[in-house]
């Protein structure tokens, strides 16, 4: 059984409530801040324990807080970027729901060591049910000393407000949040400068995600260095990975980041393997941005390794062989799938939410979408495998965000590990159209990756 | 004539007091979600103008903003609106063949209302609930690992509260 840190209480009865959770050893790690450390000590526990950003991006949390600007009069914010939207990702809705006063504990800390006096925590539009949990969570906190003036004696004033989006998957860019938060599309901002110097109505502001925000909680419990003891190298901690597709059991999962990418999907404790027996044909770890990998070399990284679930060993050769952590929304697809449907799925989910405003992303996303769905439906030609790929080159690294990688990277995984099966459809048109429609399977067996030992 | 009742001009007050003084811009999505809510569960010109007058916006600083984000109805829509999420992971778990079941059902398509105006069927993108595909979104709630049988409750269900 691995080690649980954010989820450890998650079996308690009741611990969504204040009473029960501060009865278990809640907002101990808030105390331990606010009476007996200053904010740099914090800030250096958060260095020690080598917390990367959960969010996706993984970059180190105690150095993006460092950089945070400290103007003279001027107001510092932290963000909480609960805008999850990302598909395959459903790991912070877990927490906000039934863990509240973690992330609520979390912030406090964070706030704390930024010197911010004002929270916002931007929650997408569609968790429609969490505001109120959150709200409730934020007032019982408040009721027992842990947020408005002077919160415990400490000399530290705090307030929290949630701030509900609307349907806008670009808002998880934190750019596009900020503006989004000050009444406005979410239209991603050209940077520098960072939020760090000008964020949240131009002054110095944090934007971290909601897991990154509430790991603070048992880094201050157990000590900086002894969460960097969990883990491997760079990959320090625990990480919650969400697990979908075809798999035993979906869920969300705690995990260290030492166990083997075919330990998770396999094992009794996580995944549990795939369902009537099917063999494995793919994976996309962490989120539909980053690339699919087929399952033979799921397993084994590009020297030969076993593959373990750590940002380095999952990005372990590049896009060639390898795939990256990113949000930890882990999908999983069975000899069935279509890689070739899934791939369209996703591209039209980021045609769909593109801000538009770079022509490669707006113009491209939708180009991509046409041509997959031309190849989906039988009606493809064998160049278009090939525009295909010229067009999410042309997307990718050519936008104002990320949002233009994110679109991109699944389209050139998918041609360069699948390419018999796009061309699978271009060359059996009668088929692809009738398993389009979902009422039969391929009358050819399609190119199954090789299956675990 | 579009008017909030004064419990809800309260809780815009509230929202605004969220923000530092000079930045009620930012209650722009709050209050529009809570228009929404208020008034049939879409926006129409009348409503965007009166949300404009009561944050002291141009009325194109609320136009541009609803149109852009997915979840504010620029047109009216049915008493439930059913938000089948159609990407990859619950097309993985079988989201087609429930969208399909629910076009059948209801006897309309995807975006439109039935006829005694009780129904819209929506797709949408991810939702965030793909270990509980295929599933979508009622109202504020998620109904997950929808099934035929599901699907055919949740519709009686809805029947039962407007008799």
């Amino acid at each position: 059984m691995g080690r649980k840190l954010l989820l450890d209480k998650a079996h308690i009865p009741g611990i969504r409530y204040y009473d029960t959770y501060r009865g278990n050893g809640g907002y101990a790690a808030a105390e331990k801040a606010l009476k007996g450390m200053t904010p740099d000590q914090v800030l250096d526990e958060v260095k020690k324990s080598g917390l990367r950003g959960r969010g996706g991006a993984g970059f180190p949390t105690g150095m993006k807080w460092s950089f945070i600007a400290k103007p003279e009069g001027v107001p510092r914010y932290l963000v909480c970027n609960a805008d999850e939207s990302e598909p395959g990702t459903f790991k912070d809705r877990y927490l906000m729901e039934f863990i509240p006063h973690i992330l609520i504990e979390g912030l406090i800390i964070s706030s704390y060591t930024l010197g911010a006096n004002t929270c916002y925590i931007y929650i997408r539009g569609e968790y429609a049910w969490i505001p109120e949990i959150l709200e409730e969570a934020i007032a019982d906190a408040k009721k027992n000393g842990w947020l408005g003036k002077n919160i415990q004696g400490s000399g530290f004033d705090l307030e929290i407000y949630v701030q509900r989006g609307a349907g806008a998957y670009i808002c998880g860019e934190e750019t596009a949040l900020i503006e989004s938060l000050e009444g406005k599309r979410g239209n991603p901002r050209i940077k520098p400068p960072f939020p760090a110097v000008k964020g949240l109505w131009q002054s110095p502001t944090v934007v971290n995600n909601v897991e990154t925000l509430a790991a603070v909680v048992p880094i201050l419990n157990i000590g900086g260095e002894e969460y960097a003891k969990i883990g491997i190298g760079k990959s320090t901690g625990t990480k919650l990975i969400s697990a979908c597709g075809n798999i035993n059991k979906p869920g969300v999962y705690e995990i260290e980041m030492n166990i083997s990418v075919e330990e998770f999907i396999y094992s009794e404790e996580y995944c549990g393997g795939i369902p009537n027996g099917k063999r494995l044909k793919a994976c996309i770890p962490g989120g539909s941005s980053v690339p699919i990998l087929p399952a033979n070399l799921l397993f084994k990284t590009a020297k030969g390794d076993t593959r373990m679930m750590t940002y380095e060993s999952l990005s372990d050769g590049g896009f060639a062989t390898g795939t990256m952590m990113g949000s930890g929304g882990f999908i999983v697809l069975d000899e069935d799938q279509c890689v070739v449907k899934n791939t369209l799925t996703f591209a039209r989910f980021y045609r769909h939410e593109s801000c538009g405003q770079c022509s490669p992303c707006r113009e491209g996303t939708g180009w991509m979408e046409k041509v997959l769905k031309n190849i989906e439906t039988g009606k493809g030609k064998m160049s278009d495998i090939d525009l295909l790929w010229d067009i999410q080159r042309k997307i990718e690294g050519n936008t104002i965000c990320p949002l233009g990688d994110a679109a991109a990277w699944p389209v050139a995984a998918a041609i360069r590990h699948f390419r018999d099966e796009f061309e699978w459809h271009i060359t059996h048109p009668e088929e692809a159209q009738v398993r389009n429609f979902g009422l039969a399977h391929y009358a050819d067996p399609l190119p199954v990756a090789a299956v675990p030992a | 004539m579009v008017q909030f009742s004064e419990e809800k001009l309260n809780k815009v007050k509230e929202i605004i007091a969220r923000y530092p003084d000079g930045k009620q811009k930012s209650a722009l999505l709050p209050v529009l979600h809570l228009a929404q809510e208020t008034f049939d569960g879409w926006l129409s010109s009348e409503t965007m103008d009166y949300v404009a007058t009561l944050l002291h916006l141009e009325p194109i600083e609320v136009y541009e903003v609803a149109t852009f984000y997915s979840m504010y109805n620029l047109a009216p829509v049915g008493k439930y609106v059913f938000e089948v999420c159609q990407t990859g992971p619950c097309m993985l778990r079988g989201s087609d063949d429930i969208i399909a079941y629910i076009r059948q059902t209801l006897g309309i398509n995807v975006g439109e209302t039935t006829a005694d105006g009780l129904f819209t069927l929506k797709t949408v993108e991810c939702l965030g609930a793909c270990g509980y595909a295929p599933m979508m979104q009622l109202g504020k709630h998620y109904r997950e690992h929808l099934t035929p049988a599901k699907v055919d409750e949740i519709i009686a269900e809805c029947r039962a509260k407007h008799a």
